[in-house]
């Protein structure tokens, strides 16, 4: 068979994945003081120019035919790589969110003045804890900034996991974003064991759960002989038995449940969250959690469409328990980033609904949702990362009490995204959840959004208290400040501010974006 | 257009009061009193242009918002919207005038805040009241707690966070049943129409099966409930109502509370008419236990600002009464009460206000002897007293018959025992009346309380006027509201029925 590469179809990714091998050079041959600006650039650039290539690709698309069926468009195919990725309408919007995402979450890692001694990370991620090395590190003002490439790789991967049109690529994709982002993770500059030890931790169970995933592919390729969804989604039709399905299905599904972050596989998410950098936290649970939303309808829309009333019950149980399970423990939380990293859980439990119901309305409102969540997210750790005492982020919540007063215009902005998160009327939260909602019922899923609006209450409460607390208590003598950030950062929470009213009160160009995207290539 | 601009009027004064130097208190007030007094003016304007031939939607604007679902800012009055409107447009500038000197500066909130608050939620009733596209509604509804929030959490009580907190929850949880609802109306509506709508006039064209009628139909009850609020819902009200500046509770219990009997009234009936006749027995009976539940509750307790919140909850029993009986007498008597009502509670809250902050306390006990040294304010107070007693004379007596009448010919029983409500009315009211202004004066009232002040007579003297006004010709109201009230009529598809009474007298 001959390969063929489409290189315009595959320019964000590629670029990418170009922009981080050049990343390694510069940290290979410009010397210390230069990097992080020429890092910077690059990284931004290569954002930008990938998310144009994206603009580019879906105008070139929309001009010929919406959806074909892998036909030749212009000169474009919608599959590319010899049928290994589909660089369809859902895949392209979810490339354009994960790319925008990106460029706001690089604003908050390239921050530097928050705290006093540099960015979010460890000086030198090689030195012990409270040695002595650390410290004439951190004294010398180094900065690590090999955590560019780093972050490069991941975006590539996260831009592939979403348009992989077949088990394998999908899972080199999800290695490819994995790696980086559990080493980003044990990097944070303050409170390091507890950073190292949620890297551990994410790395193993990761390190578990896509065993699970590359177990199930062999087990699905036992079945119908193909990795490629499409074939593999005839092949199910045809097949007598369901011995290796099932079960292939229901591997595939731990594994890209593991990364939406779905209870009862979960565990990670708020250890990671707290124990991560806060600008890796705030890039995490939106870009990782659209990419891997991304693949996980892909999956299960093009893949297992045909089974899908064999896995919907199981479906329905892992939501269920996301939005109770999630809603319920972000109750009982001390501390803003777990707190969030449950609400984060409930969340996906939500957008598992738009999942579930296996329709257009579904896939379009999902996208919608992620795009609306994942702009929310990044803001909502923005703030968290802003709020600061000596020894740095006060993440507790009784640390925030009385924030409102000392410093109005943030602990403001903060309530908005927490409205937003709540799914309170004009803010991109409630459009979202509505659309969710209305393709759950539509697909007869009304008890799941039963227990959705319930679980929504029971968020509400939480997310109130915390308004409340910024708001009409007094804040404590030697409490923590807002600090007030460098451009980026200032930046960063506008961008996201912005979409968060703006898909509130003005969803229509973005659900007509959504909408027109169609449906994924089979 | 009207009714946007009538929207706007408010908002920009708000935005306007908000942007003022922090200093420049006096000036705040004065042009939120302005701007209030415009929209009172232009509210004027809506009631004057309707055709009082057609019972619907008048005034109607339509433009698309999210197209993606059906939702339209469309905005309609009838009669009975719009005298709430009304009602509303000129319970603010009462409650500006009488919440004159109830706030001050602080690290909590300040006077420019408190006044653009006010502002702010007159556009969200306005609009909650005119919205006659359901989502629109919706967001309205949901909105609307916020400025009330922040008015009870900010300005209040010292228990004010928890009750503003309380009333939050409520709202929200109630809120969320309804969006529920809502999401299954729409799919409802484009599994049958082919494209998913929230609008009013369109959704009332629909043939919803009765099961997903029931269903739909106990979502959106439940958050009108919660508002209006009926019992066993309805726990947060007396705490807001306490907590709260009089100002705030006049607005909350005059006008917010309102919302969810009027959401019953005019997208309950019409929209899943078979539901509400099969509820209707059911919410009959738990309208009288608020009747009776909200009046013994109203004697029992020993905080003024309780009391008046519990004899509400007896009011909008009544209301609700009115409503599920759906015949002509009951439903415009139901609309005629809400408007009294919100005159008559906020008459009672301004009058018993002025007498709690002078005496600086709201225990009933803490009073006595009024009369000797205020009785203008003794006056004003037994005033607002008897129309919240419905004595003929009075603008409630009207309605309060009307609810009664209407209900008889339906349900005699119920009517029968809810009759008995009025004399616990007699009893909460007067009893009050003895306990806080007969008697020898003890030595803290002496030096505390003196006779009303200009500025509070010009706040509660047109409510007392309308209530009696209004008393004796009802008929420039009912006029607006009754073909208001025949249209919901054909909604349901109901009719009066006939009179049995006499009939059974002389049978066979």
């Amino acid at each position: 068979m001959r390969v063929s590469v489409e290189y315009q179809a595959l320019a964000p990714i590629i670029i990418l994945l170009a922009a981080g091998v050049l990343s390694v050079l510069v940290e290979a041959f410009i010397p210390r003081t230069l990097r992080r600006p020429i890092q910077l650039m690059l990284a931004l650039a290569s954002i930008v120019l990938a998310f144009a290539y994206v603009v580019i690709n879906a105008t070139a698309q929309l001009a010929g035919e919406l959806i074909t069926n892998g036909g030749q468009v212009k000169g474009l195919r919608q599959l590319a790589a010899s049928d290994a990725v589909a660089i369809d309408g859902p895949g392209m919007v979810l490339q354009g969110i994960i790319l925008l995402i990106s460029f706001v979450a690089t604003l908050l890692l390239a921050e530097r003045q928050i705290d006093p001694q540099g960015d979010a990370f460890a000086s030198r991620s090689s030195t012990l804890p409270g040695s002595e090395d650390e410290r004439q590190f951190t004294a010398q003002g180094w900065l690590q900034t090999e955590i560019w490439p780093l972050y490069l790789f991941c975006i590539g991967g996260l831009l592939l996991f979403p348009v992989a049109n077949d088990f394998l690529t999908m899972f080199v994709a999800l290695e490819v974003f994995s790696l980086p982002l559990y080493l980003i993770a044990s990097m944070a500059r303050r409170r390091r064991l507890l950073s190292q030890e949620a890297a551990l931790k994410y790395f193993i169970l990761g390190a578990f759960s896509s065993a699970f995933f590359l177990f199930g592919a062999a087990l699905i390729y036992a079945a119908t002989s193909s990795v490629n969804f499409s074939t593999v989604a005839v092949a199910m039709e045809n097949a007598s038995s369901d011995g290796l399905i099932i079960p292939g299905i229901g591997m595939i599904a731990v594994g890209l449940l593991f990364k939406v972050g779905a209870v009862p596989f979960h565990q990670w998410v708020p250890d990671v969250y707290q124990g991560s950098p806060t600008p890796l936290t705030a890039f995490m649970s939106a870009a990782t959690k659209v990419a891997a939303f991304g693949a996980l309808l892909r999956v299960f829309y093009v893949a297992f469409g045909g089974m899908r009333w064999d896995w919907r019950p199981m479906m329905w149980i892992v939501a269920i328990l996301s939005m109770v399970i999630g809603s319920l423990l972000a109750v009982t939380q001390t501390d803003m980033k777990r707190m969030l990293a449950f609400s984060s859980v409930a969340h996906t439990g939500f957008i598992l609904l738009g999942v579930i119901s296996t329709s257009a309305s579904g896939l379009s409102s999902t996208l919608f949702y992620l795009l609306a969540y994942g702009f929310t997210s990044v803001g909502v750790f923005a703030i968290v990362g802003l709020v600061r005492d000596a020894s740095g982020e006060a993440t507790h919540l009784s640390q925030w009490a009385g924030l409102g007063k000392k410093s109005p215009l943030m602990a403001s902005i903060f309530a908005l995204f927490l409205l937003a998160l709540a799914g309170i009327p004009l803010t991109s939260g409630f459009v979202g959840k509505f659309a969710v909602f209305t393709a759950a019922v539509d697909g007869g899923a009304t008890p799941l959004v039963i227990v959705a609006v319930t679980a929504s209450a029971i968020a509400a409460f939480f997310y109130a208290r915390v308004i409340v607390l910024m708001f009409f208590t007094e804040p404590p003598v030697d409490g923590p400040s807002v600090v007030v950030p460098s451009a980026f950062t200032t930046v960063a929470i506008g961008i996201s501010a912005a979409f968060t009213l703006l898909l509130g009160i003005a969803p229509q160009p973005v659900l007509d974006l959504v909408i027109n995207a169609g449906l994924f290539i089979r | 257009m009207l009714l946007t601009t009538l929207m706007l009027i408010p908002l920009v004064g708000a935005i306007g009061v908000f942007l003022l130097p922090s200093g420049k208190e006096k000036l705040a007030k004065q042009v939120a009193l302005v701007f209030a007094l415009a929209t009172l003016a232009a509210s004027v304007l809506v009631v004057l242009g309707l055709e009082n031939t057609s019972g619907g939607l008048q005034h109607v604007e339509s433009y698309d918002w999210i197209p993606a679902f059906g939702i339209s800012w469309t905005l309609g009055v009838d009669g009975i919207s719009a005298s709430l409107i009304v009602m509303s447009a000129i319970l603010v500038p009462v409650a500006i005038i009488a919440g004159w000197w109830d706030v001050e500066s602080s690290r909590q909130g300040t006077v420019k805040g408190y006044f653009a608050l006010i502002l702010v939620l007159e556009t969200l009733i306005i609009g909650v009241f005119a919205a006659n596209d359901l989502f629109l509604f919706y967001v309205f509804f949901e909105a609307m707690l916020f400025p009330i929030y922040f008015l009870i959490g900010k300005f209040g009580g010292p228990q004010r966070a928890y009750a503003a907190m309380k009333f939050l929850l409520y709202s929200l949880v109630g809120g969320l049943f309804m969006l529920a609802a809502l999401i299954g109306l729409y799919v409802v509506s484009s599994r049958e129409l082919g494209n998913g709508t929230f609008d009013f006039q369109t959704l009332t064209t629909l043939n919803i099966d009765p099961g997903t009628q029931k269903m739909l139909f106990l979502g959106f009850f439940f958050a009108f409930a919660v508002k209006a609020p009926m019992v066993p819902f309805h726990t947060w009200l007396p705490d807001a109502a306490a907590e709260a500046t009089p100002a705030t509770s006049t607005l909350l219990v005059g006008v917010l509370d309102k919302v969810g009997t009027f959401a019953m009234l005019h997208f309950l009936l019409p929209i899943f008419p078979e539901a509400s006749k099969y509820y209707a027995p059911a919410i009959i009976a738990l309208s009288v236990i608020s009747i009776f539940y909200g009046a013994l509750l109203a004697i029992g307790q020993s905080d003024v600002m309780r009391l008046v919140a519990f004899t509400s909850i007896s009011h909008f029993g009544f209301i609700v009464l009115g409503i599920f009986v759906m015949t002509s007498q009951g439903l415009s008597g139901s609309s005629f009460y809400m408007v009294n009502h919100g005159f008559s509670t906020g008459a009672l809250f301004l009058a018993l206000g002025y007498l709690v902050s002078r005496r600086g306390s709201k225990r009933i006990a803490d009073f006595g002897g009024v009369q000797k040294i205020a009785p203008i304010l003794t006056g004003v107070f037994l005033l607002s007293g008897l129309s919240g007693l419905a004595l003929p004379g009075m603008s409630t007596f009207i309605s309060e018959f009307l609810v009664l009448t209407g209900a008889y010919a339906v349900n005699p029983t119920a009517t029968i025992i809810a009759t008995f409500g009025i004399v616990l009315a007699a009893v909460y009211i007067l009893w009050l009346y003895q306990r806080m202004m007969t008697g020898i004066p003890s030595k803290e009232v002496e030096e505390t309380v003196t006779e009303i002040s200009k500025r509070e007579l010009v706040a509660v003297a047109p409510l007392l006027a309308i209530l009696i006004v209004l008393g004796f010709v009802p008929q420039v109201a009912l006029n607006v509201i009754n073909p208001a009230v025949e249209q919901v009529q054909t909604y349901v598809g109901v009719t009066d029925p006939e009179a049995s009474v006499s009939m059974e007298g002389s049978g066979s």
